[in-house]
């Protein structure tokens, strides 16, 4: 089969998807400055990194901190003043109230205070990252 | 017990559902991604529930109620542990760790530390682990058919392995996603709706004190068949009907018992007069030891270590950290954890009860040994020859075949794709169905050697290893850039080598005593800080080996998703 000339001269086909573009366009508005030298890893980016690191890890640690005291510290408490595990609010000795119900819901405030606070950080530092160039 | 007449179908059910639902996924399941991570398509109220189902295992189920029932309020830190072991998951390892990509731990090591030595370690540690977890769900199965219907051990151990098995060969991890979103929910209405039941029988029978500091009493005139050789305490001369051997002489009518310590030969059956104390054996704790915090074996030590290992421990278990690739982004395995830690903290409120309540209505359990059969035995114990109690005996018996058969399934699939992938294949599917079947023979055939280890005794030692192995591995590795490949071998070798040294002189019995036998008995407080201090020391000795990669490494870890870099 012999192709014509003007079906030779054809360039190849380009597929143009209008969502890819309009994603294209969308990525080169959003990231600015900012966001290229974090990607690069220039000086600025890596600080900015660095201190994000250490917001989050300072959150956990502090929030690690309160149940090594919070529950952590019960069994030394149970051992230095053994009226604090003999006493028995709501008919219940204090030992099992602690550690069969209360330890449970005190976890899970734990974790709900520590998503709260990695969500914001996390929504700040894009805010920060993300600020066009212009307005600096 | 064995009059149940419910129990075999409601458990033949629970195990059909798991392979009707394993079958459905096998239908849907076509790349191999979808064997491995589902494809990624799994919401986080699923994938929550499934996390749930499958951590819940036979310790929690049944184990956990046992060691209440034998030592009392210190064991109540096992409940808490895990359930705090996903609080230290979500504060230090969630989200950074999902946004790595990493789908298991040696990927994680390979992908951070760019080593593949320290890869194949990993690798090494994880089947461990895994089949050091993998036994006490096979051995859980055989206790409760043997339990609830009166059939062999060795069956009950078999049905959950060759169940599991074929359902991990077939469906992979898309099937496992919805049979264990399922189970989570099975296993919080088996142990919440009999104890429902249990306590407003409690309640009618005039509220029976639970915490007799004196010591418990038999309520009814108890029989016990001692299956192995006995030795218990009396506080006070008692007179027994008993039938076998009674301190080396034959006996077969009525003695009268001086206080002080008898033994009593296999086989023999004692049956104590309605509201005697029940006499003391050895191990199990008794009166105000029960009662109070820190008077059981090992005191603030045993305390302290049992939180270390439970606490970091949850972080290196290998089915964990599976399930959390199946996110679709670092925020949202974050919430995704918080969800779990709510979901195993209200069913670790259940198991508590079964134990105090087991201390009024089931004693006879502590003198022969079958703790772990609390659960099991309740419902019939409290509420007798009944409809309900052979109805709520078996809800409760396939709750508990629900929990074998989830966390099995996960710690099935973890151990196969390590070693699909890291030692006998490329990580096809093919490879993964020859691995799933290799990763469960030999956990079945460990079970079935070693039938008397406690339920709970050996997955706290897998909880030790995992602590002193992947936790320092992964926080460090998370958090801190000077992290070697060297380092983190040295480190998991030293820690998690010890703890599993530990382990294996615990399984032969060879723990001596004092305080080396309270050493090697719980070996997390020393191991772990080991694990951490080798980790960072050699780590900084070879600080010229930091991998170059470091600093991307580090964006793609913390940055959040919302940018998308």
């Amino acid at each position: 089969m012999t192709a014509g000339p003007t079906e030779r001269q054809t360039p190849p086909r380009v597929r143009i998807v209008l969502a890819d573009l309009a994603r294209e366009r969308d990525a080169r508005r959003r990231h600015g400055r900012t966001t290229a030298e974090l990607a690069q890893q220039s000086p600025v980016g890596d600080a900015l990194l660095r201190g994000l690191i250490r917001a989050q890890l300072a959150h956990a640690l502090r929030l690690a901190a309160v149940v090594v005291v919070g529950l952590g510290g019960l069994p030394l408490l149970f051992a230095v003043a053994p009226t604090v595990a003999g006493a028995r609010p709501l008919g219940i000795a204090l030992p099992w109230l602690l550690l069969g119900v209360a330890a449970y819901p005190f976890l899970f405030a734990v974790g709900a205070a520590y998503v709260r606070f990695a969500e914001r950080t996390e929504a700040e530092f894009t805010d920060l990252v993300e600020r066009p160039t212009d307005e600096r | 017990m064995s009059g149940n007449s419910f129990a075999l179908p409601a458990v033949i059910t629970v195990t059909l559902v798991t392979v009707a639902i394993g079958l459905y996924g096998l239908r849907v399941a076509r790349t191999t991604s979808d064997f491995l991570v589902a494809s990624r398509m799994v919401s986080p109220t699923w994938n929550a529930a499934a996390i749930g189902g499958e951590y819940l295992s036979a310790a929690s189920f049944l184990g956990v109620a046992g060691l209440i029932l034998k030592n009392g309020v210190d064991m109540l830190w096992y409940p808490v542990g895990f359930a705090a072991g996903y609080l230290a998951l979500l504060l230090f390892v969630a989200g950074p760790l999902r946004r790595s990509g990493a789908f298991t731990l040696p990927d994680f090591c390979e992908l951070r530390l760019s080593s593949r030595r320290l890869r194949k370690l990993a690798a090494a540690f994880v089947v461990f682990i895994g089949w050091l977890y993998l036994v006490p769900q096979m051995q859980g199965a055989g206790l409760t058919l043997q339990t609830v219907t009166g059939g062999p051990y060795a069956l009950g151990a078999f049905i959950v392995a060759a169940v599991v098995t074929g359902n991990v060969a077939l469906g992979g991890m898309r099937a496992i996603t919805f049979v264990q979103a399922f189970q989570y929910w099975l296993k919080l209405t088996a142990l919440s709706v009999p104890v429902l039941f249990l306590i407003l029988h409690w309640q009618a029978d005039g509220r029976p004190g639970l915490v007799a500091p004196e010591g418990s009493t038999f309520r009814a005139a108890t029989t016990v068949q001692l299956d192995e050789a006995t030795a218990f305490t009396l506080s006070e001369p008692i007179v027994l009907a008993v039938r076998g051997a009674l301190d080396e002489s034959s006996v077969d009518g009525t003695v009268t018992l001086a206080a002080g310590r008898h033994v009593a030969e296999p086989g023999t059956s004692v049956t104590f007069p309605a509201g005697s104390r029940v006499p003391a054996v050895a191990g199990a704790s008794d009166g105000r030891a029960w009662f109070l915090p820190g008077a059981g074996s090992g005191g603030l030590f045993a305390a302290y270590s049992l939180i270390l290992a439970t606490f970091l421990g949850t972080m290196g278990l290998p089915h964990v950290l599976v399930r959390f690739y199946t996110n679709p982004d670092g925020a949202a395995a974050r919430r995704t954890t918080l969800v779990v830690l709510g979901l195993v903290g209200t069913f670790y409120l259940f198991p508590t009860l079964y134990g105090v309540l087991g201390r009024v209505y089931a004693p006879q359990l502590v003198l022969t040994g079958d703790t772990d059969a609390v659960v099991l035995v309740l419902p019939s114990a409290m509420l007798g020859d009944t409809t309900t109690g052979h109805a709520l005996g078996a809800l409760v018996a396939a709750g508990a075949f629900a929990a074998f058969l989830s966390s099995a399934s996960g710690l099935l699939t973890s151990v196969a794709g390590v070693l699909s992938t890291d030692v006998i294949g490329r990580g096809s599917v093919r490879d993964f169905r020859q691995a799933a079947i290799l990763a469960g023979i030999v956990p079945l055939t460990m079970a079935l050697v070693v039938s008397e280890l406690d339920v709970s005794l050996v997955v706290g030692l897998a909880f030790a290893v995992a602590a002193s192995s992947f936790c320092p591995l992964l926080v460090l590795g998370i958090w801190w850039r000077g992290l070697t490949a060297l380092g983190a071998a040295a480190g998991v070798l030293a820690g998690g080598g010890a703890a599993a040294c530990a382990v294996l002189l615990t399984v032969i019995g060879a723990t001596g005593s004092g305080w080396t036998g309270a050493l090697v008995k719980y070996p997390a407080a020393w191991t772990v800080p080991l694990a951490f201090a080798v980790m960072v020391g050699v780590s900084l000795a070879t600080r010229r080996r930091v991998p170059q990669t470091v600093a991307l490494t580090m964006l793609r870890l913390h940055a959040p998703d919302a940018l998308r870099l």
